[in-house]
């Protein structure tokens, strides 16, 4: 479980969080939702620590984590794994390679066959068993993710944070990479922070939902409650979510109809 | 400027805190120094082979007083391309070169967030990256200037020889005449000193990129510019210091 108090950041003069609380619990796919630019990225970021947070604090399973001593935040730093926007694969490393830097990095004790055995089982596990040696720049962008996620759950995480996990995917892949979050989370009881702004997302795989504007919390519940909110924001997220929506579709629907004729 | 010289320190600063484990740095370093070597030998080669060539023509141009024997153009393009021109030429060479793979290196690890991502693992970023770049370039450069000024003295030969300019025998008398060694400490000390000069002046431009890939090309120049001009005054400070 982890907890964020009363969290707030400024960037120059722009306020981007106002005062964020809340609580992601184990087991769970906690969403962060929220339109472009209203500071999702930057709470991921200061939850696990890449950016330091003005005012407010971070609890990992009861460990304090904001401004606590370093080892002790190298130690709960070793039990995440993150998955980035632009999956952040080394590209001067082949996928294998990728997969098995954590390993070496935070395990040194750990064999070389072990460590083998750990990345084959973690690429099974994505669907990507028999691409160890492609690199980064050969991979479709759901095959990037999917990389990206074996190499954050490697080294055994007890926290996963993916920031727009299917952002720039086509639809159906990503729904795959969403339904892989969700299975990664309840077969291994870890707690997972998903940022999106999809409704999508929110539809398969939302257990605890945390809605952002502008740096606040507007609201909060599960995504069987999130059609009765009676927030206006959210409500007018959600609708402009769903006109998007409707709008792809008739646009796939008119390119379906124009290719038909074609042939 | 003054405030980016203070960031420019403490980035150096940062660089040795919370050190890596030395087995991960060593393996890091070899990797790194066979890059930047294997990268650079080719255009050190060609630099230092012309420019000693050059030099002979040139000297030989300017030398007309029947009096002087032809052996001093020997002697000439030995002082000139042991003492100044092999280190300071190549390292402005690896200025271009190792300075600007350096920075876009860095550069599209950050925008592309490889960096944060071995930060989210709890790796020192700039001491992991970093590190290995510049100790791996205090190595390769002395190596680097040391093979240039054995192929500007053999590119004075061969165009000393091909113009009958002067004869190979003169040439080899030239070049042993009143030879000082310490002048060979003194270059390889300059190229160390521009190693460091260069790889970490262009990790710090590479690693403070934030932005897109117009950033990156940006840093990039602003790496091979501020590069060259620290390597120009460092070549003075040096003269005056050490001669
Ligand atoms: N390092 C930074 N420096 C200055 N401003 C930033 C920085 N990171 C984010 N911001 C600003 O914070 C706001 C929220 O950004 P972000 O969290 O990335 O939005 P999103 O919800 O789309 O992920 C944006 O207006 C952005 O410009
Ligand atoms: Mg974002």
């Amino acid at each position: 479980m982890i907890e964020i108090h009363n969290i707030h950041k400024t960037f120059g003069d722009k306020k981007v969080l106002d005062g964020v609380s809340g609580v992601f619990e184990t087991g769970k796919t906690n969403l962060l939702l929220g339109a472009s630019g209203t500071g999702k990225s930057v709470l991921l970021k200061c939850i696990v620590g890449l950016v330091k947070p003005d005012i407010g604090s971070v609890t990992f399973d009861g460990t304090y984590f904001t401004n606590n001593k370093l080892d002790i935040r190298q130690e709960i730093r070793r039990k995440i794994g993150m998955l980035f926007q632009g999956s952040a694969l080394f590209d001067s490393m082949n996928v294998q390679q990728n997969v098995e830097f954590p390993l070496k990095m935070l395990t040194p004790d750990m064999t070389k066959s072990d460590r083998m055995d750990r990345v084959n089982f973690c690429l099974k596990r994505v669907g990507l068993e028999g691409s160890n040696k492609k690199m980064p720049s050969e991979l479709s962008g759901g095959m990037k993710k999917r990389v990206g996620i074996a190499r954050a759950i490697a080294p055994n995480c007890t926290y996963l944070f993916c920031d727009e996990p299917n952002s720039g995917l086509d639809p159906l892949t990503a729904i795959k990479i969403d339904e892989l979050i969700k299975e990664i989370t309840v077969e291994y009881n870890i707690t997972t922070i998903v940022v999106t702004h999809d409704m999508n997302s929110v539809i398969e795989i939302g257990d605890r939902i945390m809605f952002l504007y502008q740096g606040k919390k507007l609201w909060e519940g599960t995504r069987d409650d999130i059609m009765d909110s009676d927030v206006k924001e959210l409500n007018e997220f959600i609708f402009a979510n769903r006109l998007m929506r409707d709008a792809k579709k008739v646009e796939e629907e008119e390119e379906q109809a124009e290719n038909n004729n074609k042939q | 400027m003054l405030e980016h010289f203070g960031k420019y320190l403490i980035f150096l600063g940062s660089l040795v805190t919370r050190i890596e484990s030395p087995r991960i740095l060593f393996n890091r370093t070899i990797d790194e120094a066979i890059l930047i070597g294997i990268n650079s030998i080719f255009i050190v080669g060609i630099v230092s082979t012309f420019i000693g060539a050059v030099t002979c023509v040139q000297v030989s141009y300017n030398l007309t007083n029947a009096l002087i024997p032809r052996s001093t153009i020997g002697f000439m393009v030995r002082e000139m391309t042991i003492l100044e021109l092999a280190p300071t030429i190549t390292s402005i060479v690896l200025a271009g070169k190792v300075g600007s793979n350096i920075a876009s290196g860095l550069g599209t690890m950050q925008i592309t967030e490889q960096v944060d991502a071995l930060e989210v693992m709890g790796i020192n970023s700039e001491n992991y990256l970093v590190l290995p770049k510049i100790i791996a370039a205090l190595f390769v450069f002395p190596m680097l200037v040391i093979l240039a000024m054995f192929l500007s003295i053999a590119g004075g030969y061969i165009a000393g020889t091909l113009t009958n300019a002067l004869t190979a025998q003169e040439y080899i008398t030239g070049i042993r005449d009143a030879f000082v060694p310490y002048n060979i400490l003194f270059a390889l000390i300059k190229s160390v000193v521009f190693a460091f000069l260069i790889s970490s002046i262009s990790s710090f431009k590479g690693y403070n990129t934030s932005g897109g890939a117009l950033e990156v090309g940006a840093a990039s120049t602003a790496a091979v510019t501020n590069s060259v001009i620290a390597v120009l005054i460092a070549d003075y400070v040096c003269a005056q210091l050490l001669l």
